[in-house]
């Protein structure tokens, strides 16, 4: 069996073990969604109180907003086994079990669990981007889409790349590292604005040190067909995605390093 | 005095207990301090554009949100994790059989786990917000004290009522999760309503002004926008006192509420486990 099939059959084992609960599925689902939703009640109230900020209105933010959050859904819906790598592997010993196993380890660890109810952010995050698309608007022409799906492609493999990260960390710190929230859902909560509202550090930060601009800000300028207020070239809009990529290989780069480190906690 | 000590014991045990998770404390602490730094930034942006739509100054906004960071764990977030384990374990039997009010023994303990959560946080946040900041050149961007004495004599009961009032909530959710024995339910519900009406999201003098009527008398309140503004003394005077005593009644009915709600429940409860 290839490693696509077997992570199909991952993939399947998980959603028919959800499946045999349907209701608390879909309660998680929608308690997840009025979670995540709240988010967009505070930038409304702040545009409906204050006006345009930074030059954007408030349908043209939510596009922002909607496109973040429809990439890190995606992607926490399928990093579960990394995200809890640390406590429930590294720390119990179980992934010595993963390790004996004939198959690539990070296969393994991705397909050890796809959790529906993070749909429900995805939910919110659609609706909002249909509403934004009324507002803003946005002709949504095959380019347009096309950009806009490769914006989300590259979200989803930097929020992934994180992920990978913080469960190469847990190597070394035998738990999963709470910190690295920082940059998931703190990432989501700056990337819900538009960054040339942000102060200079944290947009270089948040472009250079980890490239969340490059997936969650200037494609979308692409995508609402507006240049950057702070000077970055037009050509660059739409290829910006592809440092989330990059990211994702560095990590796996560093995933490899720390499994040649990997020493068991024994029991 | 006597009757007490019990009660007493339960909280410091419970506090010192979770006192010893340092390393979740620091992550909390700096995930926090992320977030201040997010959600100062983008008042600053809105108000740069039209400072004069704003209910406070951006001063006050910024000593809001360091406020509402240092004092996340103290809200009603979720139910108290140990009430639902003791419930599906049957460990709640031992809690029956104590001679105590089962009431304020579970309140004791919820205290102390909302309290020793929030604390060292909260100390830690004084610390690079309140002075840390000021002193390297940020002091536009800094945790200020409060405004006057009277704003910090008012804000010790506000604090006490925050902490009663969030105690008492979670209460409820608590009971709820012994009756149902599952807190899933529970803590997907009252997640997103402290978030809006506490005023954590924003304050609440910040959504339309058509809602304000309702948002200043609901009991979430207390939790978050009533102490705050206590502080920075946006409540003074007659106004300050009407928070307070916004505060104390919600908490009263809500202990209340909670006490009947945990006595029918405990008279159908079915012990688990075994």
């Amino acid at each position: 069996m290839n490693g696509l099939a077997l992570y199909g059959r991952y993939v399947a084992a998980s959603l028919r073990a959800q499946a045999q609960y349907p209701a608390a599925t879909l309660m998680l689902t929608a308690g997840h969604c009025a979670a995540t939703a709240v988010e967009i009640l505070g930038v409304f109230a702040l545009f409906d109180r204050f006006g345009p900020v930074g030059g954007w209105s408030f349908g043209e933010a939510a596009v922002f907003y909607a496109l973040v959050n429809i990439a890190f859904s995606i992607a926490d819906l399928l990093t579960r086994g990394f995200e809890v790598f640390g406590t429930d592997f590294v720390r119990t010993g179980a992934f010595d079990r993963v390790l004996l196993r004939p198959r690539a380890a990070a296969l393994q660890i991705a397909g050890h669990e796809v959790r529906l109810s993070r749909l429900g952010r995805l939910a919110q995050a659609l609706a909002v981007l249909i509403v934004a698309s009324r507002l803003a608007p946005i002709d949504w022409d095959p380019a347009t889409v096309a950009i806009a799906v490769w914006t989300v492609a590259g979200g989803v493999a930097l929020f992934v790349a994180i992920l990978v990260l913080q469960a190469t960390l847990a190597v070394w710190t035998v738990e999963s590292l709470e910190i690295v929230n920082v940059l998931t859902y703190g990432g989501v909560q700056a990337a819900q604005y538009p960054f040339n509202i942000y102060a200079a550090w944290f947009r270089r930060l948040l472009t250079f040190g980890v490239p969340l601009a490059c997936v969650a800000y200037y494609p979308v300028l692409a995508i609402l067909k507006r240049s950057d207020p702070l000077g970055a070239p037009d050509w660059l809009l739409p290829i910006a995605p592809l440092a989330g990529f990059a990211f994702l290989a560095l990590s796996f780069l560093a995933w490899r390093a720390g499994m040649t480190r990997y020493a068991s906690t024994g029991s | 005095m006597q009757e007490i000590c019990p009660y007493l014991a339960a909280f410091r045990a419970r506090f010192q207990l979770m006192l010893q998770y340092r390393a979740a404390a620091l992550a909390g602490f700096a995930t926090q301090c992320w977030w201040g730094a997010i959600r100062i930034m983008v008042f600053a942006a809105f108000y740069g554009v039209h400072a004069s739509a704003a209910p406070i100054s951006l001063a006050d906004a910024v000593t809001y949100v360091w406020l509402g960071q240092a004092l996340l764990a103290l809200l009603p977030w979720v139910a108290d994790p140990e009430i639902g384990q003791a419930v599906r374990t049957g460990g709640v039997g031992y809690d029956r059989l104590r001679p105590l009010d089962a009431y304020g023994y579970w309140f004791a303990r919820t205290l102390g786990w909302m309290l020793a959560r929030a604390l060292p946080r909260a100390a830690l946040m004084a610390l690079v917000a309140g002075i840390v900041l000021p002193l390297v050149g940020l002091g536009a961007w800094a945790w200020r004290p409060p405004s006057g004495l009277a704003a910090a004599l008012l804000f010790i009961p506000a604090f006490a009522l925050m902490t009663a009032l969030a105690a008492a909530i979670l209460m409820l959710a608590n009971v709820i999760v012994a009756a149902s024995l599952n807190e899933r339910g529970v803590n997907a519900v009252l997640t997103p309503l402290v978030i809006v009406f506490s005023g954590s999201l924003l304050p609440l003098d910040f959504f339309p002004d058509a809602m304000r009527p309702f948002l200043h008398v609901q009991p979430f309140a207390g939790l978050v926008d009533i102490p705050f503004r206590i502080y920075f003394a946006d409540l003074h005077g007659s106004a300050a006192l009407q928070g307070l005593a916004l505060q104390a009644g919600w908490t009263l009915v809500l202990v209340g509420l909670g006490r009947l709600a945990m006595e029918r429940m405990m008279r159908r409860l079915e012990m688990q486990g075994g």
